[in-house]
């Protein structure tokens, strides 16, 4: 009834979106920014994904702006939180619903279009696919084995002993923010460009929400992230495959499915966690807290 | 001037708003010397040494280093001239390895194994051994400690900064730590010594600066004069006797019986098997370094944490099963190490603060209605008793400075007078002249007949007013011996000895 390796196939299309927007999401917490707008900065980068690829026909250079959409407008959190030393939730949330207004507002033109047919990349699977799948151990090295990425974490552990030690806190949080922007927009416009294939106003369907679920699902590893999002998208496929089979379940049920299973592993990590962090697998220490050196 | 000067300082300035932090200040540093840098909190020392270190850039004056003018635009600049330093709270990254950071303390570190097998050779050497794969937080204080050590020591720095340094160690330890700084200052490195410890300073330190209020007041050689002449040129005047006198055990006030608690955390520390009596007119030390069960032990006193019938009791009465509010109607009141968050809301108005604790016990609330007026005469009473320096009750726990919102919390314990009072370092980052006051009204207090438990890093502190000392070690608590004629020495070897360190072999 059910075959594994196409479930496997959708399965992997299914988790690409919250696999982008949960890793640049990652790096951003790495370097203690808790950035509550990655919904916002999806629907920004499927809108403006999109209207790229229908205005050019080209769907890569629709991820590209995407990308850039995704960093541009992940700028206003920054100016919130890294000059105005905003509060970073708020700046999140107000991020989120800035970004869901400002999407519907200029994706009226884009309802009712079709997007560019996108080519397969190899075995059939799309080309973002592989990326994704190429990003996590890439960002594991990043993390674990340069410079840069031991600053970033060094400053997201403990802010105050990085700027003592002369590493610029805000240089690296501003550009851990854009990246996320970034991986948060080509999150989105995959749904866009290559899953729906057209704009619907929130499209993007808490998907960055469970993206920040993911990343603390992941323990803050870039494999764990792989993880979490194999995990929401083989329980959506899966609920999916089980509604199109009529089981003698309710759809309402089926359709909490993805979202029940996240938080039930989520909570059961978490528990176990406990702010254990002689394990090394714990939020970083300066996660969600602002920081203003005096000169 | 000589000519071996490594580092030099001429007519340094800083100023933030509101504040002179440095003015006209000038001093020299001589290749193998250890150099004493001394002051009062708020004299300005920190400031100093971080436009030294690259992290402040003075308004005026010059600096230089090795004859070299010294302006250093961040910390990478002042490494790379050859500053290196040992911060007062530690600028280590739990979570991260020793190995990584080590290397986030370094210009250009070689490649991971290369650093890892250098760590473990130079910090055998100096006989502080460590493991480069450790993450820092499973490393006791002395062990967090070398890894800031070794970090400076890769760099070979031409001046060595060390702020506080010993607040954490227990006397071993800091024995140690002083055993390498001199092999180091034998090999020529110049090291700039900051502390308040002024026995300390006698001993070890060739010369010193002393700083008040942002200015260079005097400097000497510290060995030629007593720790008293020192800390009058520290304030400024004479330093008050602290009058132990007139004070008689009497009955047992305060009772725990076998107190056992599981951690609360993984970073916490069970208590085993704890007990102690305290009697009334009796001030009781608990030394131990940071970390070995001190924070549990308030808690469980306190009724934050419950434990088992029979464990805790007051006068006779079980307090073991309630809660905070019903043992300070009981009578048994207690000061917190942390001052914002712990004893006070930062917040908060002093008013507001006062009721936090002083609500039932001083009737200050009624049928669940707030007293204001009464609030604020008792706020104004413990601002007016404890010379707590505030334009009034108005002001936020915030806005006080350490040393007086340090003697706010105290003198709201004291003033609702409890039969036992248990505080947990409270002279803990206060001024010589706050602390003294602190010192004094807490064995003003015992003198009329309460029972007090000081739990204190400050070993001296500890001597000068406990009348029996227990030592606290990874949840266990010692017997108690009279602290009458108890040498450091032997306190040290309560708390644990040097915790695994050898003498430095070079």
């Amino acid at each position: 009834m059910i075959d594994p390796l196409s479930v496997f196939l959708l399965l992997l299309s299914a988790s690409t979106p919250i696999l982008f927007a949960a890793l640049g999401e990652l790096i951003a917490e790495r370097a203690g920014i808790l950035n509550l707008g990655v919904e916002g900065m999806m629907i920004t980068g499927a809108l403006a994904g999109f209207a790229a690829a229908y205005a050019t026909g080209n769907p890569f250079i629709g991820f590209l702006v995407a990308a850039l959409a995704g960093a541009a407008i992940s700028l206003l959190y920054t100016v919130l939180t890294q000059v105005f030393l905003a509060n970073q939730v708020a700046s999140g949330l107000a991020l989120t619903l800035f970004g869901l207004g400002l999407a519907a507002m200029f994706g009226k033109p884009f309802e009712g279009v079709k997007a560019p047919p996108m080519p397969d990349g190899p075995f059939g699977i799309n080309w973002i696919v592989w990326l994704g799948l190429l990003m996590v151990p890439v960002i594991w090295w990043f993390l674990n084995r340069t410079r840069r990425g031991l600053i970033l974490r060094a400053v997201g552990e403990n802010h105050e002993a990085a700027h003592a030690l002369g590493y610029d806190v805000r240089l690296t949080r501003t550009a851990a923010i854009a990246f996320g922007g970034a991986m948060a927009g080509i999150g989105g416009a995959f749904i866009s460009i290559a899953t729906v294939l057209q704009w619907t106003e929130g499209m993007t369907a808490g998907a960055g929400w469970i993206a920040l679920a993911i990343v603390v699902f992941s323990s803050w590893t870039a494999f764990g992230v792989l993880a979490g999002a194999w995990l929401f998208g083989g329980v959506t496929v899966l609920q999916l495959r089980l509604q199109a089979a009529e089981v003698d379940v309710p759809v309402q049920l089926l359709s909490m499915a993805p979202y029940l299973a996240t938080i039930i592993v989520l909570v059961l990590i978490s528990a176990r966690q406990t702010y254990s962090r002689k394990a090394g697998g714990a939020a970083p220490g300066s996660l969600g807290n602002n920081f203003h050196a005096l000169r | 001037m000589n000519s071996t000067a490594v580092f030099r300082a001429e007519g340094i300035g800083k100023s933030y708003p509101g504040v002179r932090a440095n003015d006209d200040v000038s001093f020299q540093v001589d290749a193998g010397q250890i150099h004493a840098l001394l002051g009062e909190n708020g004299a300005g020392k920190s400031t100093l040494v971080k436009m030294i270190y690259g992290l402040v850039r003075p308004d005026q004056g010059r600096m230089s280093l090795m004859g070299a003018p010294h302006q250093p635009a961040d910390p990478r600049a002042a490494r790379a001239a050859g500053v290196a330093m040992v911060f007062q709270h530690f600028s280590l990254f739990d979570a991260l390895t020793v190995a990584e950071n080590i290397a986030l303390g370094m210009e250009n570190p070689p490649p991971r194994r290369e650093l890892s097998a250098r760590i473990t050779k130079v910090s055998h050497d100096f006989g502080l051994p460590l493991n480069p794969a450790r993450r820092i937080v499973t490393l006791s204080a002395g062990e967090r400690q070398r890894v800031e050590i070794i970090r400076c020591l890769l760099q070979n720095p031409r001046l060595l900064i060390m702020d506080e340094p010993t607040s954490v160690l227990t006397p071993q330890e800091a024995e140690l730590l002083f055993a390498t700084l001199r092999k180091l200052a034998a090999q020529g490195t110049a090291i700039l010594y900051i502390s308040h410890k002024l026995d300390e300073i006698r001993t070890h330190c060739d010369c010193a600066t002393i700083l008040r209020h942002g200015r260079v007041v005097d400097s000497c050689d510290p060995r030629a004069h007593s720790a008293r002449e020192l800390a009058a040129m520290m304030v400024g005047g004479e330093m008050r006797d602290i009058d132990r006198s007139g004070r008689q055990a009497g009955e047992v006030l305060l009772k725990v019986q076998d107190l056992s608690l599981p951690a609360p955390n993984a970073e916490g520390t069970a208590l085993k098997s704890v007990s102690l009596e305290l009697r009334a007119g009796q001030i009781l030390g608990i030394g131990g370094v940071a970390g070995n069960g001190q924070e549990e032990l308030l808690a469980a006193l306190t009724g934050e944490t419950r434990s088992a019938s029979g464990t805790i009791t007051l006068e006779g009465a079980d307090l073991s099963p309630l809660p905070p509010e019903q043992r300070r109607k009981a009578g048994l009141l207690t000061a917190p190490e942390d001052r914002l968050g712990h004893a006070a809301v930062p917040d908060f108005s002093l008013t507001e603060n006062t009721l936090l604790t002083a609500g039932a016990r001083k009737g200050l609330v009624r049928n669940g209605l707030i007293d204001h007026r009464a609030a604020r005469s008792f706020a104004e009473s413990v601002i007016a008793a404890f010379d707590v320096r505030t334009p009034g009750p108005h002001v936020t726990a915030r806005a006080l400075s350490g040393g007086n919102l340090q003697k706010f919390v105290i003198g709201r314990e004291v003033l609702q007078d409890p039969r036992v009072l248990v505080v947990n370092q409270p002279t803990w980052g206060v001024d010589a002249s706050a602390a003294a006051f602190v010192r004094q009204s807490l064995l003003d207090l015992a003198r009329q007949g309460a029972g007090v438990i000081v739990i204190s890093q400050d070993l001296d502190e500890l001597l000068e007013l406990s009348d029996q000392f227990c030592a606290l070690n990874e949840g266990r608590l010692s017997e108690p011996c009279p602290t009458e004629g108890l040498t450091l020495d032997q306190i040290g070897l309560m708390l644990g000895g040097a915790h695994g360190m050898q003498e430095a072999a070079l």
